[in-house]
């Protein structure tokens, strides 16, 4: 899948970085760049460092394709001059550069303008004994058994069936991330995380065309991945079930979103209750808080302490402490996703959501995959979404949509080259069921989500 | 004047104190026996952003980016390894672990052949983009742009301004002795506007860019033009109305709008899909896959332009390749490595985001040559139908071909006439057939206005695209009104 854009976003690499270990590395450059800061006359202060080792193996048709070793690192400097703001970062970590980094985000806040919301986050807000989340769990994994778990996940997906005719090919990556965050009010923290994944795609092909689709797991602990039999033999079954798609008519049906892409609709809310676009007034969900924006009964939480989660955290990225929290409940909105910026800005209390939301959790229902296919009984399953039509300021929402056509609870045959269009108010109103089949790999967990009607453009 | 792999050297190798017995020793390492190409990516990358809203520039923020990438291929294997350090420690211990990748598979007898420098025209100038404006004169030229759209209307509530630069020195060593240096300045500026009335808000949002000084923005009224012209997006889309579901017959509008081509054909064409068949043009060299008004091209070689690249990131001239001529399918678009395996011509489409990434066949400026048709005439030819001007982004799913994107400014055309404004909807079709359905192709030729970013396999590169005004006969769109 390729995208192209006219916004400003920056896609920018995760840079992974180098074994050159020890902590008291990363923590000296954070001390530097805090005590440069100082020096340069700022009042206050934030810096952070990491570096990620690891390397990802890609094996493709039963060969070994590429080793990625990955090795790099990063360090960011916020600085304020009264309530002026500067920032800066740099690939180079020796002292100097460091000096010469935090001289340039000065630089930027002499010239940028006075605004009394910028500054730190509260200190008794500031994250202090930090639970053990287990977050880190490296994976002493040799060359030689990666190259064979590939080999072996790959082959599970090529060999089931004869109409799987070429790949994509199957990467095992594994990768440990450092990193240390402080600030001038005293934080000093310092994190480790591994983060290990495999995954798989391959290609289908019959009269009609061509198909693929992947398959994936991922973990911060080894021991949790699924075997690459089972990540294989997802790939070739999600792949083989897309062959001979057709279009349908036009029409306006029951869509169901299946678990791995639902979570993109709880995205979109989590964006339109970010504080960015509510000062903004960017978001079709203004004005909200206290207000049924999903069905009574609908519960959507934070769970930022899951040991082992994949979006757990003892503190958002500014330090705040992060916490177990509603955002929805019975439907309700009780509270907004804040960083200490745009909290000032409402005239509230930052909610420890700087850059974003931890495991956020909507509650399933009862209904197992093939339950909810019952509840729908006619309409579309929804299985991947395309595109970038989605409105954050009025809520308006148009995707290109591949699926299942779904009649009398049964899956019919795949289908192609549809959209799917509606508003995300109406939309989210009209949330009929979630199922049990929860997606954890992600850092939204949800099951699929059923909305009781869309409008579907095809033929 | 110091000719680019001059101040390549400067800024890239001697503060590391790596010289040419360096390169040689460390690419003798990578290269031998059973290594097909070895090559070693240096880059100093310094880029700032400023942003401004509610009517004050609140943020800037510098960034420096500085690594190599080294990289040997053996047959279909590539072993790489990346570092910011860029020590002769750290590159010998990345020269080992990306030449570990050979055993035994690949064909090739890499030698070093000693160094050759090859200096090609450069399209930009290698000035520093960042260095062309004081910082007090980009704050004012925020401030200024900012005005200029909030005094277009009384409707419009917030505005927002983006300014970014960057200045990325580039070398390439490779094991032929190939050495070859860019200098690639980029800029762009981008306006989004709300507007309101009636309790009603919609945006709106334009901007435009090029591998030259900050001076372009100021030239032509070009800065003030992009925040008029997010002001009328938004003013448009207050009035717009629900828009149709279904397929109809698609006018799209010239410039920007060309994202068509970049989705529904241009990553088709890639060299590395079509090299493992996996793309839904595998094979089809040769073919009908367009009306025959259809003539496509990806060119990187258009002075200035934020597609273009003098170089690519593996050292190959950048040139203009024909895609699709009358409607037949005539050419990939290569990198080294898929150029190699398929036994074609590499085509100056090997590119990376940055030393930390590989390199692979990207597209650079793909656009449609123009037609004969007046642009009013493919209007007035169409009873009922959509005229699309504005889009956000395209995404494509290049096996199965089906592709989207996603209009954010269309009108109604009713017996010949663009009618009533429409909310944005996304447009899907399928790439090998859309183009078929191309019956009309107007002479205005547009390019964007540089703002294009594509994304594939997580790397993001910047590109350009253009076309002149299409009539597509049946295509269906996203609407809500069934």
């Amino acid at each position: 899948m390729a995208w192209l854009y006219n916004g400003g976003m920056n896609m920018s690499a995760t840079l992974i970085q180098a074994p050159r270990a020890a902590s008291i590395d990363l923590q000296s450059a954070v001390e530097c760049a805090l005590a440069a800061a100082k020096r340069l006359g700022s009042s206050g202060a934030v810096a952070g460092v990491s570096r990620t080792s690891g390397y990802e193996l890609t094996v493709r048709m039963g060969e070994l394709e590429t080793i990625e070793h990955q090795n790099g690192g990063g360090l960011s400097v916020t600085v304020y001059m009264g309530s002026r703001m500067g920032a800066s970062s740099t690939s180079d970590f020796n002292e100097s550069a460091i000096e010469d980094t935090v001289r340039a985000a000065v630089t930027i806040a002499k010239y940028t303008a006075e605004d009394p919301c910028n500054g730190l986050p509260p200190k008794e807000r500031l994250v202090q004994d930090a639970p053990d989340l287990e977050l880190n769990r490296p994976w002493d994994l040799d060359r030689d058994t990666a190259l064979e778990m590939a080999l072996e996940c790959e082959l599970s997906a090529r060999g089931s069936d004869s109409r799987i005719v070429n790949s994509e090919g199957a990467t095992l990556s594994t990768s440990a991330r450092h990193s240390v965050f402080g600030n001038s009010d005293g934080l000093m923290i310092t994190g480790q995380k591994s983060r290990h994944s495999l995954s798989c795609a391959v290609v289908g092909q019959t009269d009609s065309g061509m198909q693929t689709d992947y398959w994936y797991s991922v973990a911060r602990d080894p021991q949790a991945l699924e075997s690459p039999q089972v990540v294989g033999s997802m790939a070739s079954r999600r792949t083989l079930r897309r062959l001979d798609a057709r279009k349908i008519k036009t029409c306006s049906v029951p869509v169901m979103f299946e678990a791995p892409i639902a979570g993109s609709l709880l995205r979109i809310f989590v964006s339109a209750i970010s504080g960015g676009a509510l000062y903004r007034k960017a978001s079709f969900l203004l004005d909200s808080l206290g207000k049924p924006v999903f069905p009574q009964n609908t519960r959507i939480h934070e769970q930022p302490h899951l040991k082992r989660g994949i979006a757990s955290a003892v503190c958002d990225a500014e330090g705040v402490a992060t916490e177990s929290r509603d955002i929805i409940g019975d439907g309700i909105l009780q509270n907004y996703v804040l960083d200490s910026y745009s909290a000032r800005k409402l005239g509230l209390e930052t909610t420890g959501n700087a850059g974003g939301v931890f495991n956020l959790t909507i509650d399933p229902g009862t209904r197992d995959f093939d339950g909810m296919l019952k509840l729908m009984d006619t309409g579309l399953l929804v299985t991947q979404t395309m595109g970038f039509g989605v409105n954050q300021v009025t809520g308006d929402y148009s995707q290109g949509a591949c699926g299942f056509w779904v009649e009398n609870g049964e899956i019919q045959y795949p289908v192609e080259e549809v959209t799917i269009a509606g508003n995300l108010r109406d939309m989210f109103l009209s949330l009929a069921e979630i199922g049990n089949d929860v997606d954890f790999r992600t850092g939204v967990r949800t099951g699929s989500i059923l909305l009781s009607n869309m409008a579907v453009a095809g033929q | 004047m110091n000719s680019h792999i001059e101040i390549a050297r400067k800024t890239l190798l001697e503060p590391a104190e790596v010289g040419n017995r360096e390169l040689d020793r460390l690419l003798g390492k990578m290269a031998g026996k059973q290594i097909d190409h070895a090559d070693v990516y240096f880059q100093y990358a310094r880029s700032e952003s400023w942003a401004l809203e509610e009517g004050i520039v609140k943020s800037g923020a510098y960034m420096i980016d500085k690594g190599v990438g080294l990289r040997a291929i053996s047959g279909e294997r590539t072993g790489f390894a990346f570092s910011d350090d860029l020590s002769l420690d750290a590159l010998t211990q990345a020269a080992d672990s990306a030449r570990g990748i050979a055993q035994g598979s690949g064909s090739g007898i890499a030698e070093l052949v000693g160094q050759r420098e090859t200096d090609v025209p450069a399209l930009y100038s290698g000035e520093d983009p960042l260095l062309s404006l004081t910082e007090a004169d980009k704050i004012a030229l925020l401030e200024r742009v900012e005005q200029e759209a909030r005094q277009q209307d009384p409707r419009v509530k917030e505005v927002m301004v983006n300014l970014a630069a960057e200045h990325d020195v580039v070398m390439v060593v490779r094991h032929d002795g190939a050495i070859c240096a860019d200098i690639r300045p980029l800029i762009r500026l981008n306006v989004t506007v709300v507007a309101e009335q009636n309790g009603r808000r919609e945006k709106g949002s334009y901007g435009g860019g090029s591998r030259q000084s900050y001076d372009y923005l100021a030239q032509e009224g070009r800065a003030l033009g992009y925040a008029r012209e997010a002001v009328r997006q938004a003013l448009v889309n207050l009035e717009s109305i629900d828009g149709p579901a279904g397929t109809m017959t698609v006018v799209l509008g010239p410039g920007w709008p060309g994202i068509l081509l970049h989705e529904a054909i241009g990553h088709g064409l890639e060299g590395d899909f079509n090299r493992k068949g996996t793309s839904a043009f595998s094979g089809r060299i040769g073919d009908q896959v367009a009306s025959n008004l259809c003539t496509i091209v990806d060119d990187g070689t258009i002075l200035n332009r934020r597609g273009s690249l003098s170089i690519d990131d593996e050292g190959t001239q950048s040139q203009n390749t024909v895609l699709i001529e009358n409607g037949i399918l005539k050419g990939y678009m290569q990198d080294l490595t898929n150029a190699r395996l398929m036994g074609h011509e590499p085509t100056g489409n090997g590119r990376r985001e940055s030393y930390a990434h590989l390199p692979m066949p990207r597209m650079t400026n793909t656009y449609m040559l123009p037609g004969h048709s007046e642009h009013e005439e493919i209007i007035e030819s169409v009873d009922k139908g959509l005229y699309a001007v504005q889009f956000g982004g395209g995404q494509v799913d290049i096996t199965s071909g089906n592709f989207v994107f996603s209009a954010t400014e269309a009108y109604l055309i009713e017996n010949g006439k663009v009618t009533n404004p429409v909310k944005g909807a996304t447009l899907i079709g399928n790439g090998p057939d859309v183009l078929t359905r191309v019956s009309m192709v107007g002479n205005n030729l547009q390019l964007d206005s540089g703002v294009g970013t594509c994304g594939k396999d997580g790397q993001s590169v910047p590109v350009g695209v253009g076309q002149p005004t299409l009539r597509l006969d049946g295509i269906t769109v996203g609407g809500v009104v069934v």
